[in-house]
């Protein structure tokens, strides 16, 4: 094999978990902030930083790999080709799937979400069917089922959230019947934090014969993932929240879905044979990767994972939770400081208000502190509807993030507070 | 650029106390600004008789810098003719921008100078703008601003 092996993660698996042994695995946060602070990169929700196990894949890949993939005969074409799928089977462990051709990869979560859209839902929903989401979804999945609505005068349902930020289950379960096509939830909340009761919203609904979609966006960087444990049909995440490179990503299909699935994009590698009267699909996972992929991101995206899973999914978690646990406990401290989203299953998520100052002026002065948050409304309007507010400040962790770092956050809250008296 | 040239004692006075804020019964011109990406929204109300601005009002929820910024516009264009404050709103969108210096070249900014420092945070450009971009709709009868899209003032940035 052409390909160096893997680097193992900085620490091994069996030591206590420390987040500063992990923390030399990233060069970006060695980066003194321009305003003279140690970067503390809070906004990995949005999008995590990449380790240089990655980087570096990516440059060999890059130096000895790169040609296209699956057509050519030559030497770099089947290097390419074999890092290529190499990375789906990567993912493919990641995921707990029963079969590497269950891997489609994606430029990322919403392109998942909107090839099940097109590939499930055009072919198979209509006028009058119903579609379940949750008052969580974020807007990657929830525009695109509004798409269909729009072409297919299908319906959205939508499931809604406690004061605390978690699903109504009772509500939920409620909305399944004979007219229930399809459900499209998440797994954790992208605003909130919240965990949802992903099995039991699975069962529900296969009790009622509807396939689910799972958004895993904010889950698959944080959770321990096993898709045949969920039964879920379709799973979709992207690879940049998990310490991967931006536009990649993958979907999870059971098979004699994905098989019957219509294609998404149509063009070269996704066909077996094309005349001008006829043209035959590739078979799954092919059929739904026209064209030339991103490839360097998803070999990437590859080595993200199993840098992710060689440190361990619930080690990593178990951290993310102490931070998170440390991070709520001492901002509520804080007079005038509300947290947002506060369920009983969280994952490492904390949104909140700073009094009445707008989140948008404390995300700038938290950023003169070298504290990276977001602020806005986290592509989720309908959460900030459900709690009528016009937004929040939100902090995410990742495995390399440490109490330290909660309390330069908590400190540079308290500045904030100050400033807007 | 750090917080006390951004967050100016005027800019924290005209947030907390904003000034002209509510509704005008009898508004002539009205319209709505949002800033999609951050959630900052505004509805200005104009009073409008011979082509000068009579009263103003406006309401809405945003961040500091956005209702500071409407605040003290709302104070500078009331008793100026349309004309006169859309050239201010020109000249704000070009400091704002990095393309007006307002202490080297001739301007009717004023005290909206305040705002110049904005100019070194891109992300938060919209919010300062926003409610002159809505005032701008206002005049013209468009009834909504937004600061994405062909009208999104940084673009030529």
């Amino acid at each position: 094999m052409s390909a160096t092996a893997l680097k193992e993660p900085t620490a091994t698996a069996q030591a206590p978990f420390d987040p500063e042994q992990y923390r030399a695995d990233f060069p970006i946060l060695s980066n003194v902030h321009p305003h003279g602070h140690r970067l503390v990169f809070l906004d990995n929700a949005a999008s995590s930083q990449m380790p240089r196990q990655v980087i570096d894949r990516l440059v060999h890949y890059q130096t000895h790999e790169h040609a296209n993939i699956h057509r050519g005969v030559h030497l770099l074409s089947e290097r390419a080709t074999e890092a290529y799928e190499n990375a789906r089977r990567s993912v493919q462990r990641f995921l707990n799937a029963r079969e590497e051709r269950e891997i489609i990869f994606t430029t990322g979560c919403t392109e998942g979400i909107n090839l099940v859209m097109h590939g499930y839902g055009r072919k198979f929903l209509g006028p009058g069917d119903e579609i379940v989401v949750t008052q969580m979804e974020h807007h990657s999945n929830i525009v695109p089922w509004q798409m269909l609505c729009e072409e297919k005068g299908t319906r959205l349902r939508v499931a809604p959230i406690d004061d605390c930020g978690e699903l109504v289950f009772e509500e939920y379960e409620k909305l399944f019947n004979e007219r229930t096509k399809f459900a499209a939830v998440t797994h954790v909340s992208n605003a909130l934090g919240t965990i949802t009761p992903i099995k039991r919203m699975i069962d529900v609904a296969h009790a009622h014969g509807v396939p689910v979609l799972v958004d895993g966006a904010q889950a698959a960087p944080h959770l321990s993932v096993d898709v045949q444990a969920l039964d879920c049909d379709f799973y979709a995440f992207s690879g940049h929240k998990l310490c991967g490179p931006t536009g990649s990503g993958a979907l999870y299909g059971k098979a004699r879905l994905l098989e019957k699935m219509q294609p998404f994009k149509g063009g070269g590698d996704m066909i077996l044979s094309v005349t001008f009267e006829k043209t035959t699909y590739n078979t799954i996972p092919h059929k739904f990767e026209a064209g030339t992929p991103p490839i360097a991101a998803m070999i990437g995206l590859g080595a993200a994972v199993d840098y992710l899973q060689a440190i361990g999914l619930d080690r990593i978690a178990a951290h993310e939770h102490a931070l998170l646990d440390y991070a709520s406990r001492r901002l509520v401290e804080i007079p005038g400081v509300r947290i947002v989203g506060t369920a009983r299953e969280k994952a490492a998520v904390v949104s909140f208000y700073v009094g009445d100052v707008h989140p948008h002026d404390v995300g700038t002065l938290l950023n003169e502190e070298g504290v990276a948050v977001r602020t806005g409304h986290h592509c989720a309007q309908p959460v900030m509807q459900r709690f009528g507010i016009p937004a929040t400040a939100r902090a995410s962790f990742a495995l390399y993030n440490t109490l330290a770092e909660v309390d330069a956050l908590v400190d540079a809250v308290r500045k904030v507070q100050q400033l807007f008296g | 650029m750090d917080s006390k040239q951004l967050y100016q004692e005027v800019i924290l006075d005209h947030n907390k106390k904003p000034r002209n804020y509510g509704s005008l019964a009898d508004a002539t011109h009205r319209s709505e600004g949002l800033n999609p990406l951050c959630g900052d929204h505004i509805w200005l109300h104009l009073h409008v008789k011979d082509g000068v601005v009579e009263r103003v009002a406006f309401e809405g929820q945003s961040c500091a810098i956005c209702k500071a910024s409407a605040s003290m516009m709302t104070t500078v264009i009331k008793g100026r003719s349309v004309a006169e404050a859309e050239a201010l709103v020109e000249e704000f969108r070009q400091m704002t921008t990095g393309q007006l210096d307002p202490d080297k070249q001739p301007n009717h900014l004023g005290r909206l100078a305040v705002f110049r420092g904005v100019k070194d945070l891109p992300s938060r450009v919209k919010c300062a703008i926003l409610p002159w971009h809505t005032l701008r709709a206002a005049f013209g009868e468009r009834h909504t601003a937004t600061t994405e899209g062909e009208h999104d003032p940084a673009a030529d940035r």
